[in-house]
């Protein structure tokens, strides 16, 4: 048996999760852990959960982690899978150390053999890598290993808890997403981002149009985010986020060896550069050598006019 | 206000990635190594600044062998106090949470901070095993680290946008890009480095929850496709028919 842990929006499980839990019934037989409210199974019986074990709301990282193991032990579970997204960074290791279980972090691909496929180097190389441990606990980066196929399911939810102590962190400021209707970076499909070559913070339109007229993300290179033209949030890149969305549009990027091992996951890569020697090419699937505010404006109609 | 600050050696950030031993090692040759960006940039910066603030101390600690006392030197130019070498030759996140847990537990810090993630493993393991370790919580993916007398005051990134939140007694983070300003060193800290305490302490024995068994580099590009500036219908057609990503 399995346990996904799942991070919920508005009573929906994630995007992220629901491929971590996708993930999961690939191996095997998986029930879901959940916090909070959840609106019928959340869509988790849709990609093969069998059950739903839902946990009280508004609990920390350690009491997240105190659920999670109690659920893998009434379960007898030895595989805890999660999205490597906050909750996975906050929660999967406390896990991993109640279970006393290994932990594979960051993996892009179903295992083979009992061996799975983890990022390394920032997107430079992957690592094939085994538990050595009974218990094990993974992570998926989200938008890595697809999501699920559908198979029209319903899983049964449980009301689920165990001893979980007091908490200490108080939430003072509840989360307010800033991007409106946005897909947030790390699982967004479509990302459009822009470096130092839009020349200036007022120039931002027309990208914010081409993301529009895909629905995509934007992002930007780092030099732009520290010198303040876009929030720090926005940056991709080795110490930025990592992404790995299906279309990254790249524009006005050299694309240096840090910018590119953030983003070099993305399935498709689109370069637009003034500069036909930037090295971003030589990372690039299609390409467009050209000024970036005569071009962007008319790949935007062209979108448009799907 | 005492502080640990847990360092981990990297690559540096222009390096080639290659591997050798059949590709099962990462090879070294040739490597320059760093202060892990985020350890430097982020949680020891800011530790350093709420010291100098408000007094205290900043200890820092990594796992490894000699080969990890030159980036210990560095932090301890940028300005951290004192540094602490754990003497276990890092294999992965599991026994270096354990092992730094095993000096920390203790020693009554009142926070410890990491980089959010080490740009070669980038696992984001670390910091959540060693808070369940020390029975404390963890405020991952921080932005900002400030007091209100006892209490900390983060704000930390999630899935549905920036959250702020208060933690009382001690706790460990993960620090990311916001939380502080990159420092270089001057020549001053330079040389007071080369007196500061640069402890060493036996490892506790922790073993491994994983191996590696092989590395590998992604497969090169097929070559990059160039479309007319004057023509972007033809990328909207190739985004649609022939990579079919729209």
């Amino acid at each position: 048996m399995n346990i996904a842990l799942i991070q919920t929006k508005g009573g929906h499980a994630s995007k992220a999760s629901l491929e971590a839990a996708g993930f999961a019934v690939g191996i095997g037989e998986t029930v879901a852990v959940v916090s909070g409210e959840l609106q019928g199974d959340g869509g988790l019986g849709a990609v093969g959960v069998s059950r739903v074990l839902q946990g009280p709301a508004d609990l920390d990282d350690a009491q997240l982690a105190k659920l999670v193991s109690a659920a893998a032990q009434q379960e007898n579970a030895n595989l805890v899978v999660c999205a490597q997204d906050d909750l996975g960074k906050a929660v999967a290791g406390r896990v991993a150390v109640r279970l006393n279980a290994g932990l594979i972090a960051g993996v892009t691909a179903a295992p083979q053999g009992g061996s799975y496929t983890r990022n390394v180097f920032s997107g430079k190389a992957t690592a094939q890598v085994k538990g050595n441990t009974e218990n094990l606990v993974v992570t998926t980066i989200p938008n890595a290993i697809g999501m699920p196929e559908a198979q029209g399911g319903t899983a049964a939810v449980e009301t689920f808890s165990t001893d979980l102590g007091s908490s200490r962190v108080e939430i003072l400021e509840a989360a307010q997403p800033s991007d409106g209707d946005r897909a947030p970076l790390p699982e967004a499909e479509l990302v459009v981002s822009a470096g130092r070559g839009l020349k200036g913070p007022e120039n931002w339109g027309i990208i914010e149009d081409l993301a529009d007229s895909i629905g995509a993300t934007t992002a930007c290179s780092r030099p732009v985010s520290d010198i303040g033209w876009r929030p720090h949030h926005e940056h991709v890149g080795q110490t930025g986020t990592a992404i790995r969305p299906n279309l990254y549009i790249a524009v006005g990027i050299s694309g240096a060896i840090q910018h590119l091992a953030g983003v070099n996951g993305s399935k498709v890569i689109v370069v637009i550069n003034k500069d036909p020697e930037a090295p971003f090419f030589k990372a690039a699937d299609y390409g467009i050598v050209g000024d970036a505010f005569d071009v962007v404006p008319k790949l935007t109609e062209a979108f448009k006019a799907l | 206000m005492e502080f640990l600050v847990c360092i981990s050696k990297a690559p540096d950030t222009t390096t080639r990635i290659a591997f050798t031993e059949g590709d099962t090692r990462f090879s070294e040759e040739g490597v320059q190594f760093i202060v892990n960006p985020y350890d430097e940039w982020y949680a020891l910066v800011r530790a350093l600044e709420l010291v100098e603030a408000g007094g205290g101390k900043v200890v820092i600690v990594s796992v490894g062998g000699p080969d990890c006392d030159p980036i210990l030197r560095k932090a301890l130019a940028i300005g951290a106090h004192e540094a602490v070498r754990i003497d276990a030759n890092p294999t992965d996140a599991g026994q270096v949470a354990a092992e730094i847990a095993a000096y920390a537990k203790d020693k009554g810090f009142d926070a410890i901070l990491c980089g959010k993630e080490t740009i070669d493993h980038n696992g984001s393991a670390v910091p959540a095993m060693l808070a369940e370790h020390l029975d404390v919580p963890c405020i991952a993916l921080c932005t900002s680290l400030d007091y209100e007398g006892d209490k900390a005051i983060l704000n930390r990134e999630t899935a549905k946008g920036i959250e702020k939140v208060a933690v009382s007694g001690p706790f460990v983070l993960s620090a990311a890009k916001g939380m502080a300003e990159q420092r270089i060193p001057n020549m001053r800290g330079i040389m007071a480095a080369r007196t500061k305490p640069l402890n060493l302490v036996p490892a506790a024995g922790s073993a491994a929850g994983t191996t590696v068994e092989k590395f590998a580099l992604p497969a090169a590009k097929a070559g990059v496709k160039l479309v007319d500036a004057d023509n972007p219908t033809e990328l909207v057609h190739l985004l649609r028919e022939e990579a079919k990503v729209i």
